[in-house]
């Protein structure tokens, strides 16, 4: 065992820090859930690619540096230290490339890789159905065979910045007669493809951060099969464990707002103000245990990506992951709005609001971690049945 | 020991819910989000009509002469049907402020539905100033009446649109003072407790509302072949969010009495209701969005009508921390 970081690493983390000193936009971006926003988001995601920091894991050929998993962790810590924009990409980098490369052909792989990396090609995830969340396999919405092509019907919902996304990676069923998750098929959408509709939903803050596609006669090619034809479920299956797992939501994510929380007790506990009222000595154990939290996520992702660097492989244990790291960040959140007291309610807009609002923003966003990527009842019936072999 | 409600009591507060299940929808809070005043058009109104806006008024103002236990309730079904209103400030907190400072001329104008008094203790924001035609304000050991006209307002925009907060400037001056000295420190006190209860029992009602349309959700949604109300997961959610409403409940009612009563304890009473009912409302708020899936993420859906709202009023009138460290003290460590 060997806990200190190569010199490669630290120099990967020197780098990584001074090209974001330098480039970190000063004013926060707009909301990547509005039209102009996303369009920022897009820019700065084309500002990474510039200098290859878009997708460090990947090959050189695809627009990243051939970055080892650790160095991607390092990445990530440096990424949300700096206070750099949210990643507009993530549903594509960290859900779809991965799946990319371990189901894409070539042609696929440089087709679709390279403009994922660019930010030329925002992708969003269309699974969800009206009657099929948690129940993902009850999905309905038929892709029917007419040549080369498939013909769509049906509803998909909640597809998360499908309102402004290029291409959307779908699962339709391709074989109504097969066993529910037999009879799937993992699809790449054009978003301008003719027959498909989007509307835009409002989240929780009102933003238009959702969408509902609507499927009339839409025609897909069978080129955009990702994994073969009733392979969708395990290609689906890989995608959901990025998700759920280190992928999506790295150590670093957490560890961020975790430190600034211990700062923001500081400062609270500095600025007394007779008019809002002393901080809660009490919150300072909460704000302690957040971010050991963070620390203990931060060693269990390095300890995971040891040993798939070694040639393991991502089992059931991203369940735990995802419980973890989902309720870690409403509690990180929910604690700095306490420090806040009175204030914590302020939107962003407001004169008095503690952080430019950025706590009640992220409570809000932080609230959704435990229902997608698989709600955390789901992943502790994984974790009973599928860890601890309990019975079903 | 008699820990029970009267007759009268009841009828009241059902009259009240029938009102509020007619004109307080989640429709009117939801227009009431986006209009200017961020209240339900003429409910207020109603509300004056019925006695409730002057309950806490003294018979002699014109008021009904009522306490706080018979407005303990009113201010459950307030937050029930997230009512967007000043039954905090004006009634439960101003009314009784200005009695016990001995004032007359404006809480006859608001015992008569007149006017808006507006509240600046126990908060560094006033809901409603905008409309209010009258602030009552502190300035050290002083408690001031300001009319509107004097002050000016910043407005500070909340995650419940409808909670229309502001801070006020203004500069104390003779002409507003009402009282000073340890009287009307004591009053100040006195009237944030009043807030606190009010507060407390708001919450429970928000509570009690995002569990009941839980119960409803998922009996109806179904996932894997069954109504996803039938999953131990989802049940005990449920069932805890429940248990710390029901405990906080009788608490304050508890608080209401005393405050009623002006027990010795009515002071640690209030931080009991609150603390409980803050904590309540803010495990139901997180079990509700929970137990609703995507559906309850969502600004057209209402759930988050009642959750903005329970987070708020959580934090208002001091969170349960503050409440906590109170108790406390008042028990010595
Ligand atoms: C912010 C956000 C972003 C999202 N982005 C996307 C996206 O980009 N693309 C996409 O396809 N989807 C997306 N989703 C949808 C997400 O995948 C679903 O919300 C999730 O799968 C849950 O489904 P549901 O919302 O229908 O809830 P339901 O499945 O209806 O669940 C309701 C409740 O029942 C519980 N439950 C259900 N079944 C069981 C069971 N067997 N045992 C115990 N409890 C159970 C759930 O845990 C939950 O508490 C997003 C959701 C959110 C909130």
């Amino acid at each position: 065992m060997d806990l200190t970081f190569t010199e490669a690493e630290e120099s990967f983390r020197h780098d990584i820090r001074s090209w974001l000193q330098q480039h970190v936009p000063a004013k926060s971006l707009r909301s990547m859930d509005t039209a102009d926003g996303f369009e920022q988001h897009r820019g700065w995601e084309k500002e990474l690619h510039a200098d290859r920091w878009s997708v460090v894991s990947w090959p050189e050929k695809y627009g990243g540096r051939d970055c080892t998993l650790i160095e991607w962790l390092i990445f990530e810590e440096e990424y949300y230290r700096s206070g750099a924009p949210g990643r507009v990409s993530a549903n594509g980098v960290t859900l779809l490339g991965p799946t990319i490369f371990g189901f894409g052909t070539e042609e696929q792989k440089d087709r679709f890789l390279p403009k994922m990396a660019s930010g030329d090609e925002i992708w969003a995830q269309g699974w969800s159905e009206p009657n099929a969340g948690s129940d993902l396999a009850g999905l309905k919405t038929k892709a029917v065979r007419d040549g080369d092509h498939f013909v769509v019907n049906g509803q998909k919902t909640w597809c998360s910045r499908g309102a402004f996304a290029d291409w959307i990676f779908c699962i339709f069923r391709t074989d109504p007669e097969a066993q529910r998750h037999k009879g799937l098929t993992y699809f790449l959408v054009p978003a301008d493809t003719p027959g498909m509709e989007r509307n835009p939903v409002g989240r929780l803050d009102g933003e238009p951060g959702f969408a509902e596609l609507f499927f009339e006669d839409a025609s897909v090619h069978e080129s955009m099969i990702l994994g073969g034809e009733g392979q969708g479920w395990n290609v689906a299956m890989a995608t959901a464990s990025s998700e759920r797992g280190l992928n999506l939501r790295s150590p670093g994510r957490f560890m961020a707002p975790a430190e600034r929380a211990v700062e923001l007790f500081q400062r609270m506990s500095e600025a007394r103000d007779e008019r809002v009222g002393g901080v809660d000595p009490t919150l300072r154990d909460q704000i302690i245990r957040n971010w050991m939290n963070a620390q203990a996520y931060r060693w269990f992702t390095f300890s995971t990506a040891t040993r798939l660097m070694g040639g393991g492989h991502m089992g059931p244990e991203a369940s735990l992951m995802k419980v973890f790291w989902s309720e870690m960040d409403v509690e990180i959140h929910a604690t700095a709005l306490r420090l806040a007291g009175a204030q914590g309610e302020l939107m962003g807009d407001a004169p008095d609001a503690v952080d430019d609002g950025t706590w009640m923003d992220g409570y809000q966003f932080a609230l959704s971690g435990p229902i997608y990527a698989g709600t955390n009842e789901i992943q502790r019936n994984i974790i009973a049945e599928r860890v601890l072999g309990l019975p079903r | 020991m008699q820990f029970a409600f009267t007759e009268d009591q009841l009828l009241f507060r059902d009259t009240v819910r029938d009102l509020l299940a007619n004109e307080c929808k989640p429709e009117a809070v939801r227009a009431a989000w986006l209009n200017p005043t961020g209240r339900v058009p003429g409910l207020w109104d109603k509300l004056v009509d019925m006695g409730v806006a002057a309950l806490t008024a003294p018979e002699a103002a014109g008021g009904m002469g009522m306490n706080e236990v018979d407005l303990v309730l009113l201010q459950e079904e307030a937050g029930r049907a997230a009512l967007p209103e000043v039954l905090i400030e004006h009634t439960a907190v101003a009314l009784p402020l200005l009695a016990e400072l001995g004032e007359s001329a404006w809480l006859a104008k608001a015992a008569a539905g007149e006017v808006i008094v507006g509240v600046g203790v126990g908060s560094p924001y006033v809901l409603y100033a905008d409309q209010a035609d009258v602030l009552l304000l502190v300035h050290e050991d002083e408690v001031h009446a300001v009319p509107a006209a004097d002050v000016t307002l910043t407005a500070q925009r909340s995650v419940d649109y409808s909670r229309r907060l502001f801070s006020v400037a203004w500069t104390p001056s003779d002409a507003t003072l009402l009282a000073k000295g340890p009287a009307a420190q004591q009053a100040v006190v006195d009237a944030c407790d009043r807030g606190a209860l009010a507060a407390a029992a708001q919450c429970v009602g928000i509570a009690q509302t995002l569990i009941e349309v839980t119960v409803d959700y998922v009996g109806q949604r179904e996932q894997f072949g069954k109504v996803v109300g039938s999953y131990q997961a989802v049940k005990h959610h449920i069932a805890n969010a429940l248990i710390a409403t029901e405990f906080a409940r009788p608490l304050a009612y508890v608080a209401a009495y005393a405050v009623a009563n002006s027990t010795p304890h009515r002071g640690r009473d209030v931080s009991l209701a609150k603390a409980a009912a803050s904590d309540a409302v803010d495990k139901a708020a997180r079990m509700a969005l929970q137990c609703h899936g995507a559906i309850g993420y969502t600004f057209e859906y209402d759930l988050h009508l009642w959750m903005k709202r329970g987070w708020a009023l959580a934090a208002s009138w001091g969170d349960a921390s503050f409440h906590r460290d109170r108790i406390g003290r008042s028990l010595g460590i």
